[in-house]
């Protein structure tokens, strides 16, 4: 079962390897919006030393890493299930040893591995020539970031999964993953670092699972505040939107039906 | 010639008003993107009140002009992103075997009615700045108010088919146009001195943008620009989207001549 896992892992991270424009266009893409985020918060932090908690540097870092790290939690486009189900194909995903919400989590795992060599570093090393960025002063802040980065894949993973679920009883997800654009841009602290919101929004954006997939690892990265609420939030999260994803896939697939032939 | 375009439109506008509620569903949602950029420029505001030396009010001028600009722009050939589609499975001598332009084609057959949303929503925002900020109106700046958001609309446009025109030679590199068309959305949004250094020079003049909404916004206050461009330029919008169209046809006719198809 665990060989499965990892090969499976291993087949995402090899599969993503072959498409080398797209993944050099989109770095491009994250890059160029780097620029334009990074002096948009400078101009906002202007002569003040720090804002909403973050010194220049530690913004800088926020924005450039982030840029990488969307690549790698892919907060957008994922319907791979969702058109599995339309096309009946899923079918073939239920009869495997290995149910569908684990092999996809361990290719989306091998995915967001060759996101992290390839369209995070690039940004990174973009913002890094051009901007002063922050380095953490404590050596676990390293390890903990990369761990809070697993669970905000593992996290962006299952709110994906379960959005892909609705089309076993719409078929058409056109207008649920609008909205989870929508969402998955004001909520995570991808628009705007979320200390910038006022204390009420902030409070209750936290009560989400947005956070979890982007503005907690950043913030443990650039070490501004306590790492250990943060983890085990995005742990929680995990263990929730993995549970809710097996108990929908359950009720989902007793509404499967294929049209034979 | 015209009438088979008029066809082909109103072909494209029955069958997407055809389910009113799915309908109605996409154009919400399409106003509610862009008005999430709307979100974070109040939130920026509220932490900087004096955001780039600019304040609310004028700063919603400038996001107003760029979001109606561009949302034009979308509505009227953003479809073209789907280029990449076209050439990868060769709907694309489809479309050149018929005795009509290809771009108006693509235009016209590819319309999406629902970015209509974006065009309320930016019209709004336009609105709502207006009310905010005090213009003395001459019958100069009545006639730049209507014309900036056109003028910035065929820059935006010109950007969106010279992006497309790029997967005739690149098919899986489609996301670089998006660095200039949303990226492009998002430095029009913020007042031009907001940016800095050669990136500041490189999206404000080289490629035009400042032209887009930050001039004429200027030119509609009456304000000097604080980066001390001379003062008529910020009346030449017109100019800058006349180059880009010119420099968008050129590209898009090279494009067409280097496309050799998929083959089988």
């Amino acid at each position: 079962m665990l060989a499965a896992f990892f090969a499976l892992a291993r087949a995402g991270f090899r599969r993503h390897s072959t498409y080398r424009q797209a993944t050099a266009a989109a770095a491009f893409t994250n890059t160029v919006f780097g620029f334009l985020k990074c002096y948009l918060l400078l101009a906002v932090l202007g002569a003040a030393t720090t804002v909403g908690g973050y010194s220049a540097d530690q913004l800088a870092t926020f924005v450039w890493v982030g840029q990488g790290l969307l690549g790698v939690v892919l907060l957008w486009g994922w319907n791979e299930l969702a058109q599995r189900v339309r096309s009946g194909d899923v079918t073939a995903d239920l009869l495997r040893p290995v149910g569908p919400l684990w092999a996809f989590l361990a290719g989306d795992l091998g995915r967001a591995g060759h996101a992290a060599v390839t369209r995070l570093v690039v940004p990174l090393a973009v913002g890094a020539t051009f901007f002063d960025l922050y380095a953490p002063e404590q050596l676990a802040t390293y390890l903990l970031a990369t761990i809070s980065t697993v669970l905000a894949v593992v996290v962006s993973f299952a709110t994906r999964y379960l959005v892909n679920l609705t089309a076993f009883w719409l078929l058409d997800i056109r207008g649920v993953t609008t909205a989870w654009t929508i969402a998955g841009n004001v909520l995570t602290g991808l628009t705007v670092p979320i200390p910038f919101f006022p204390g009420w929004a902030q409070a209750l954006l936290w009560a989400t699972p947005f956070p979890s997939m982007f503005q907690a690892p950043l913030d443990i990265l650039v070490e501004r505040g306590h790492a250990a609420p943060l983890l085990a939030g995005q742990a929680a999260w995990v263990v929730v939107l993995l549970v809710a994803c097996h108990l929908v896939e359950r009720r989902a697939v007793r509404r499967l039906v294929v049209q034979g032939g | 010639m015209a009438s088979a375009y008029w066809q082909l439109l109103k072909a494209q506008l029955r069958s997407q008003t055809e389910y009113r509620a799915s309908f109605a569903l996409d154009l919400l949602f399409n106003g509610l993107i862009t008005a999430i950029d709307v979100v974070a420029l109040l939130v920026l505001f509220r932490v900087n009140p004096g955001l780039g030396g600019f304040t609310l009010a004028e700063a919603l001028l400038i996001a107003g002009l760029a979001g109606l600009a561009f949302a034009l722009a979308d509505l009227a050939v953003g479809n073209v992103e789907r280029m990449p589609t076209y050439i990868r499975t060769g709907l694309f001598d489809t479309v050149l075997l018929r005795p009509l332009g290809a771009l108006p084609q693509l235009v016209v057959g590819d319309l999406a009615l629902r970015r209509v949303g974006r065009v309320i929503q930016g019209s709004a925002v336009l609105a709502i700045a207006l009310r905010l900020v005090d213009i003395e109106w001459t019958p100069a700046r009545v006639a730049l108010l209507v014309i900036a958001p056109i003028a910035g609309a065929v820059i935006f446009g010109s950007i969106f088919v010279i992006g497309a025109t790029l997967t005739f030679w690149l098919v899986e590199a489609g996301e670089v146009a998006s660095a200039f068309t949303y990226g492009g959305q998002l430095f029009t949004s913020y007042p031009t001195t907001v940016f800095a250094g050669w990136f500041r020079g490189v999206f404000g003049y080289a490629l035009g943008l400042g032209f887009v909404a930050y001039l004429p916004a200027l030119a509609l206050l009456g304000r000097a620009d604080p980066l001390g461009l001379p003062a008529w330029l910020r009346w030449s919008s017109p100019l800058v989207a006349v180059a880009w169209a010119l420099g968008a046809r050129y590209v898009w006719r090279a494009g067409v001549r280097h496309y050799g198809s998929t083959g089988s």
